[in-house]
């Protein structure tokens, strides 16, 4: 094992997912030398979603080929904190990436924007309820940032993900079937929307029946062949039904190494290092001033990269790991509510739902892609929450990304029976005859739910792990079961023969066994007021300013939709006002706390 | 070929190191009858040997591969552990009325490939101790394998159903063996630590996938599992039929290899 220092360079990256790659590409365009590691391996299309290969159930989504090896490191879990938090040994609740494109080359690619009150949530939800409708210990907080002022820059992520999705207005303008509660947009999608599948096909049918509004899901899935900004091309999408877990052998679903990294790769001034695995970021004496980062690489070495800007774009709890294992910014105390780092770290509430239709016809379950068909009816603000008495809403949907047969036999509707005859027969008939609706709601952000390090278990390099812990609140248990409750209308349309409501049960824990999502939020977030937030409204560390995180670690609290979307129009947000103003200052705060 | 990684070396000697000791992974009060005498006996017959640290397959996860050529022919199960996996997968996922069952689909095959992964030798899982016992929604905390689950739940199976029934678990009629199947699915017994619950779970997966995972991974012979199913397999191509509502898609599977029933 040696340790050396390299030459410095004016930027290094921690991270090769879509926040890296974004991050990269704009500083490189500003003329910056950039460095970035990633501590995963090389990846590509060409070599990891070589067809038919890669059409593999068993090695993409049970073995976990592109994911996370958890051996090298992971997380410890808990509920409560008088619990003692246990390692996620076995990848199942929530599935990070590793290597070249992150989970970005294996995610499904349901690309949304934000909705401008959740941004300001806070502040809309006092103004329309009163301050008193917000619970005690709920910690709800604005973004700092507006819907308006981020409005290009999803317009521009749109643009380099060759996003397809139907438009509901544009420049004021009423202009399509899109979703009516959706914000103005300054354009279309750069695609038309991708075409319904059958069960998606049902549910718009049933829904607007049920008196909803059913809309074409926006997704990075290319519905006709595409080049985007970079030149980088696009194949068109064939419902292949590989999307989530797979990398696209079509090129059709975007990814970081298929729009970006092409065109990153020619910049002379652009660097990646893989099986690099950044263990800190190192700090000046004054703990202000960050001076590099130093990583392990494959043999074991210690090596420091200095740089004058340090990103990290490590994945949200990745990045919160780093920050506390660095010493930016103060940890998060939840018996004092001060401190920063770990606070407010959300997830995704979904809850999934199974349709059984009648044995007349097949729902093709296998046929999917990134799209669907969705209802924004009681998603986020857009019904009147007073006599509810809860925050946050769901998306209900179907979003059929291809359902094979070892996920469709073990998640089987049945009867109960698990295995025999009984079960067989039932799993069968179910794979052919049924389909999903996802709830995909919002989760709120509480005081005594947050991240920090684990007392007791360290990863392969010797470091401590991050902790979770998190649970299930009365909160968004119960908005969960009220948006869940708004499928029954659609159910009875459909003329379905059985319904498994996919509800959250008030006596059942989170649960880390069961695949959720992977839309973790939160732990270091952008805010206007240092004292509740480790970000300013640019990303920007509010303690070491020459560090910026992005990621949707930033997210205040999770919303309903997609967390990519938001990622993506943060990440050019950030380095729009790194390029137009940090560079041409000082290297200082870019908000005077 | 398959595209299954090289059969590791698995040492077979009764006299191989034991389970992994550092463990606080206490058995919990609900378990009913613990088998006793089992100790020394099952830990014995576990893999040890070989067994790198987490920490180390971490630093060096080249090792892994880095196996003797001359080893890649050895078997994981013996002939006696095999006779349970085919009675016991066959329950599982038993032939009748719609369709083959485990056995015609070559499932314990599968299951005995699968044996020789990284997987199958926990490189994939977070195995650094202590592990401590906790309640379940916190997720899979014993110290075991893929593959020591395997060699400690058939023997325990085993010497349990020897104090049941005075048989070996193949013996007994298929009602029986259900019977012994659910009792342990529902943790009646545990093995060194290993509730039995948790050894029937991974069987129950490893059946299903066996059954449905591509052909080129030892089981669902025939393709005969997605026939049953109505998976058209790795075709990946349904850009004719995504809105051919009034027709249900037609064509039969396709395996990775090419492959068609
Ligand atoms: C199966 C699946 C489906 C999904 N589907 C959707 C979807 O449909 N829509 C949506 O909006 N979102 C989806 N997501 C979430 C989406 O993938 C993420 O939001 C997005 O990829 C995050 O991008 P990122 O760049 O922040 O992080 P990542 O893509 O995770 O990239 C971070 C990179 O940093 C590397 N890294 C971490 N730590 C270190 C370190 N210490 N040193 C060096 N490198 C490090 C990691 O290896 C990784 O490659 C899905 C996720 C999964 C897993
Ligand atoms: S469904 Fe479409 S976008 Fe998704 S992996 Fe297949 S071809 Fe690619």
């Amino acid at each position: 094992m040696t340790d050396k220092t390299l030459p410095p360079v004016d930027a290094v990256v921690v991270g090769a997912g879509w926040a890296g790659c974004i991050m990269a590409k704009e500083l490189c365009e500003a003329g910056l030398s950039v460095v970035m590691l990633e501590r995963g391996g090389r990846r590509s299309t060409a070599t990891d979603g070589a067809y038919p290969a890669s059409l593999d159930e068993l090695e993409g989504a049970v073995r976990y080929k592109l994911f996370q090896n958890l051996a090298h490191t992971t997380v410890t879990v808990r509920n409560r904190t008088d619990q003692q938090a246990l390692p996620y040994r076995r990848l199942a609740a929530f599935l990070p990436g590793e290597g070249v494109g992150g989970a970005g080359l294996h995610w499904t690619g349901v690309h949304f924007r934000a909705m401008p009150q959740d941004l300001r949530l806070r502040s809309h939800i006092t103004e329309r309820y009163g301050r008193k409708f917000i619970p005690e210990g709920m910690a709800l907080q604005d973004y700092g940032v507006t819907y308006e002022e981020l409005e290009p820059f999803f317009d521009r992520a749109e643009k380099v993900f060759g996003t397809s999705g139907e438009a509901y207005s544009v420049g004021g303008k009423i202009v399509g079937k899109g979703n009516p509660f959706a914000p103005d947009r300054s354009d279309d999608f750069p695609l038309p929307p991708l075409r319904d599948v059958y069960t998606a096909h049902l549910f718009r049918k049933a829904a607007a029946e049920a008196g909803y509004n059913p809309y074409a899901m926006p997704a990075a899935n290319a519905s006709h062949p595409y080049t985007n900004p970079y030149g980088a091309q696009m194949g068109p999408c064939n419902f292949c039904g590989y999307c989530s877990d797979y990398a696209c052998y079509m090129y059709a679903k975007a990814s970081p190494n298929v729009n970006i990294l092409p065109a990153l790769r020619r910049h002379e001034n652009f660097t990646l290092r893989t099986n690099a695995h950044v263990l800190k970021v190192l700090l000046d004496s004054t703990g202000k001033k960050a001076t590099g980062v130093v990583y392990q690489d494959a043999e074991g070495n210690q090596i420091t990269q200095p740089a004058g800007l340090v990103i990290l774009a490590a994945f949200q709890f990745h990045n919160v790991h780093l920050m506390l294992l660095s010493g930016i910014g103060k940890p998060y105390d939840p018996h004092s509510n001060t401190g920063t780092v770990g606070r407010n770290f959300t997830y995704q509430n979904i809850t999934n739902s199974t349709v059984l239709m009648p044995a007349t016809r097949t729902t093709d379950q296998f046929i999917g892609s990134a799209g669907g068909v969705a209802v924004d009816d009681f998603n986020c603000d857009n019904f009147d929450h007073g006599p509810h008495g809860f925050i946050g809403g769901s998306p209900l949907w179907v979003n059929q990304a291809g359902v094979k047969p070892i996920a469709g036999a073990k998640g089987a509707m049945t009867n109960g029976a698990r295995w025999g005859s009984d079960w067989k027969r039932q799993a069968l008939d179910s794979y052919r005859h049924s389909f999903t609706i996802n709830a995909q709601g919002s989760n709120m952000a509480y005081r005594d739910v947050y991240l920090d390090l684990d007392p007791t278990w360290k990863d392969a390099y010797g470091q401590p792990l991050l902790r979770m812990t998190f649970d299930w609140k009365d909160n968004d248990i119960r908005m969960n079961r009220y948006v869940v409750s708004k499928l029954d209308k659609v159910v009875k349309a459909l003329g379905a023969r059985d319904v498994h409501y996919g509800m959250r049960d008030p006596a059942k824990p989170f649960d880390v066994r069961d695949y959720q999502t992977t839309h973790l939020c939160g732990g270091a977030i952008m805010g206007e007021d240092p004292k509740t937030s480790a970000l300013n409204r640019y990303l920007q560390s509010w303690d070491v300013p020459n560090v910026f995180v992005v990621g949707a670690n930033a997210f205040p609290q999770g919303m309903g939709y997609n967390p990519t979307g938001l990622v993506a129009a943060l990440a050019y947000w950030s380095a729009h006002h790194i390029r137009t103003q940090w560079l041409k200052g000082a290297g200082g705060p870019l908000v005077t706390p | 070929m398959p595209d299954v990684p090289p059969k590791p070396v698995l040492p077979r000697s009764r006299t191989s190191s034991p389970l992994p000791t550092e463990t606080a992974f206490a058995p919990t009060a609900r378990r009913r009858h613990v088998v006793q005498g089992l100790g020394t006996g099952v830990a014995a017959l576990a893999i040890g040997a070989g067994r790198a640290q987490a920490g180390q397959t971490a630093s060096s996860p080249a090792d892994a591969s880095a196996q003797p050529v001359a080893a890649q022919n050895t078997l994981f199960f013996s002939a006696a552990e095999k006779a349970f996996l085919a009675a016991a997968c066959e329950r599982l996922f038993p032939e009748d009325a719609s369709g083959p069952g485990a056995t015609m689909l070559g499932v314990p095959h599968y299951i005995e490939q699968q044996m020789a992964t990284p997987w199958a030798r926990g490189e994939t899982w977070y195995m650094q101790g202590p592990h401590v016992n906790g309640p379940a929604n916190l997720g899979y905390q014993l110290p075991y394998t893929p593959q020591q689950l395997y060699r400690l739940g058939i023997a325990g199976t085993q010497a349990w159903v020897q104090t049941q029934h005075q048989t070996l678990f193949e013996n007994l009629p298929p009602a029986t063996q259900d019977a012994v199947l659910s009792a342990l699915e529902h943790n009646i017994t545990q093995f060194d630590g290993l509730p039995s619950g948790q050894f029937f779970e991974q069987l129950r997966a490893d059946t299903i996938e066996g059954a449905f995972a591509d052909p080129r991974h030892g089981g669902n012979r025939h393709l005969a599992g997605w026939t049953m199913m109505g998976f058209p397999g790795a075709r990946g191509d349904y850009m004719d039929w995504v809105d051919r509502y009034d027709t249900p898609y037609p064509y039969g599977p396709v395996s990775i290899n090419g492959e068609t029933p």
